[in-house]
């Protein structure tokens, strides 16, 4: 058991020495100083106490989407729809915050309900993926994908029609709210609100207790181990889905309630910023544990926000962050599988 | 629109769709081997990025085709070690790589970002262009659409009436029996997977070459097709006339959203040209319903005329994907 943990991490620090290297060959290939360029990603992530918020800011959408992608995940399902489950929750806090702002309740009120409003709208969109795999056969992925674009559309027709800001309709987004209805922040200057953090930190632990804790969470991970055993075990294997597809759209309806209240003050078209395919990434490397969620998914948006500079300074286009994210992934799950031959091999020796 | 300038536009049609044509027949050649190649969207940016750097560098047409047909063939090989050899999940390998081929072909593809490069130019094909309404249609094209004409037949006459292509998809259907009547399973899945990697990888180029000439990062507007291409892979039932006949039904649809346009001025552009999505989803609930058991019993409550046009449509609307798809096979 013991000489297994230390093979698992030999190939895992392998898997990430890989990615690290195949970044630099990136790098050289393209006539950069690779030293300068991670010396760059890791001052401009946690250099200053403001870079470190930045982080911290892209940190709360990443860790409330990889929070929901781990119960999807628990019953072998592939939400890919999560990115359109964040935007439907940035749409109906949205659509609460635009009747409520002229109803002269309490703001904090009103906040709480645009969130709760984000959390409904993340549902129904998870819920429709649900029901068109459950009753439509179609595969969660294609029907994730398919309204994950629809959900897209909705967004841009309700930024350039309906909510347009008076006279001029533009990718900025609408018409930003009163400062009396953003989350408040830490300082006034940045977008880090401890409302969020707290959010992100609760729902990371609700879910970790979830499915490690309960019997729910057991029979979960016995529909996704083998869906057909669990149904003879008289598991009802739909209604489980669909239950994974809703808690998971909580997660993602709270990720898009945040990015309105507490990161743009408006709905702006990229509102979900690839959080819910970044999520999958994550969820993958910590091999769907929730466990190791928390800080893979603080060091994945270190590597957002470091390389936001990258541009200014180096002249490097900013989606080296997105390489090496990738690459990271990419290597650490051909080390599991080089791992899984290695000890197969081994085994058949002995 | 005169009839004429409307063949023009539906010949236009035909040369837009051609990415999709090679994309969606090189999917559906992995996937009747048992490979889903779900790195398509990432692959079609790098592609077509790595296919206009090579032309660009060269000034060589071909060049840039060939660098295309290779980076397409090397992502595959990379989903083939990964889910052949190593047993990892396609759906995680293919995810991964569909963004980091989007991520590398933004970074990679900055410097020679907005340049203007070589293009392909239309080659009318002598006499058969003279053809009334048939030659503006289909022989004014450039070299690309002539080929991704000639991909469509290869790719249908190959799988379904040659004995090479039974053995295809007999390893995507049943490997095991393949395996006791001597192919070599995983070594036909990989020289498989490799080639539809091959054949897709040519979609890249013709958009940066030909359809979107060339490369302007995250705003080319081809993020998105490929996971379109992998729909229109099931919308054709795994068959090349039936995915083709599915990337044309895209393309006319894009190019009407845009005909429409000036007719619905309170719907935005940018509207129009996600349209085609939701009818992608439509269109796969139709080629799953026939599966569905509630599906068959609304139905028999129908009344006989209703329901017998109806059930006809479902039945021929329906596609089962090849039995084995996605599963490793290890034979004994």
């Amino acid at each position: 058991m013991h000489k297994a943990g230390w093979s698992a991490a030999l190939f895992q620090i392998g898997g990430i020495l890989s990615a690290l290297l195949l970044t630099t060959v990136v790098l050289v290939a393209s006539k950069a100083p690779p030293f300068a360029a991670f010396a760059n990603i890791i001052l401009g992530s946690v250099g200053t106490w403001n870079n470190f918020s930045q982080v911290l800011v892209s940190w709360v959408p990443l860790l409330l989407s990889t929070a929901g992608l781990l119960i999807t995940f628990a019953v072998g399902l592939w939400n890919i729809g999560i990115e359109g489950q964040i935007t439907l929750g940035g749409i109906f806090t949205t659509w609460a915050l635009r009747l409520l702002q002229t109803s002269g309740w309490n703001p904090a009120l009103i906040i709480a309900v645009a969130i709760a409003a984000g959390v409904v709208g993340g549902v129904l969109w998870a819920m429709l993926a649900g029901a068109l795999k459950t009753f439509g056969g179609v595969n969660e992925i294609f029907g994730g994908l398919g309204l994950n674009f629809v959900a897209m559309a909705i967004n841009l027709w309700l930024i350039f029609g309906p909510w347009k800001r008076p006279g001029i309709a533009s990718m900025s987004g609408t018409m930003p709210f009163a400062q009396s209805l953003w989350l408040p922040t830490v300082t006034p200057q940045s977008s880090l609100s401890l409302a969020a953090v707290v959010i992100a930190v609760v729902s990371i632990l609700v879910v970790f207790g979830l499915i490690q804790g309960t019997y729910f969470g057991l029979r979960m991970k016995a529909v996704g181990r083998n869906p057909r055993a669990a149904h003879l075990l008289g598991i009802p294997t739909w209604q489980y889905m669909m239950a994974s597809f809703a808690l998971c759209g909580v997660f993602a309806g709270l990720a898009g309630a945040v990015q309105v209240t507490s990161v743009y003050h408006r709905l702006i078209p990229a509102i979900s910023s690839g959080y819910g395919y970044l999520g999958l990434m994550v969820a993958m490397l910590v091999n769907y544990q929730a466990a190791w969620a928390a800080p893979v998914a603080l060091f994945f948006a270190a590597l957002n926000v470091g390389s936001i500079q990258l541009p200014i300074v180096l002249r490097l286009d900013s989606s080296l962050g997105g390489v090496l994210q990738d690459t990271l992934v990419l290597f650490v799950v051909l080390a599991q599988g080089f791992r899984r031959r290695f000890q197969k091999r081994t085994g058949d020796e002995q | 629109m005169t009839t004429q300038a409307l063949l023009i536009n539906l010949g236009g049609v035909l040369t837009s769709a051609g990415p999709i044509v090679f994309a969606a027949t090189g999917e559906t050649i992995s996937e009747r081997a048992g490979v889903i190649n779900l790195s398509m969207n990432g692959m079609i940016l790098l592609t077509a990025m790595g296919g206009f750097a090579a032309a660009l560098a060269t000034n060589n047409l071909a060049v840039g085709f060939v660098a295309g047909a290779l980076i397409g063939a090397a992502v595959a090989a990379v989903v083939a070690f990964a889910s052949i050899t190593l047993k990892q999940s396609q759906v995680a390998v293919g995810f991964v790589l569909a963004l980091l081929c989007r991520d590398l072909s933004y970074f990679l593809g900055s410097p020679i970002m907005g340049k203007t490069g070589p293009r392909l130019s239309i080659a009318p094909l002598p006499f058969l262009s003279d053809i009334p309404v048939v030659g503006t249609l289909f022989f004014r094209q450039d070299v690309m659409t002539y080929l991704s004409f000639l991909v469509i037949f290869g790719a249908w006459i190959f799988v379904f009436h040659t004995r090479p292509g039974l053995m295809l998809r007999g390893i995507g259907e049943r490997p095991a029996a393949a395996y006791v009547r001597g192919a070599n399973v995983n070594r036909l899945r990989y020289f498989y997977t490799i080639l539809g990697g091959a054949i897709a990888g040519l979609a890249g180029p013709v958009y940066s070459l030909s359809v979107k000439a060339g490369w302007k990062g995250t705003i080319s507007g081809l993020d998105g097709i490929g996971w379109i291409v992998l729909a229109i892979t099931i919308f054709g039932g795994w068959k090349p006339l039936r995915a083709a006949f599915g990337a044309y039904l895209f393309a006319f649809l894009q190019w009407f959203g845009l005909f429409l346009q000036p007719a619905l001025p309170g719907i935005p552009a940018q509207v129009l040209q996600v349209a085609p999505f939701p009818l992608m989803i439509l269109t796969l609930l139709l080629v799953n319903f026939g599966d569905a058991d509630w599906v068959a019993r609304t139905l028999s409550h129908l009344p006989e005329p209703a329901r017998r046009p109806l059930a006809r449509l479902l039945r021929a609307l329906h596609a089962t994907p090849p039995a084995s798809l996605g599963t490793p096979f290890e034979p004994e």
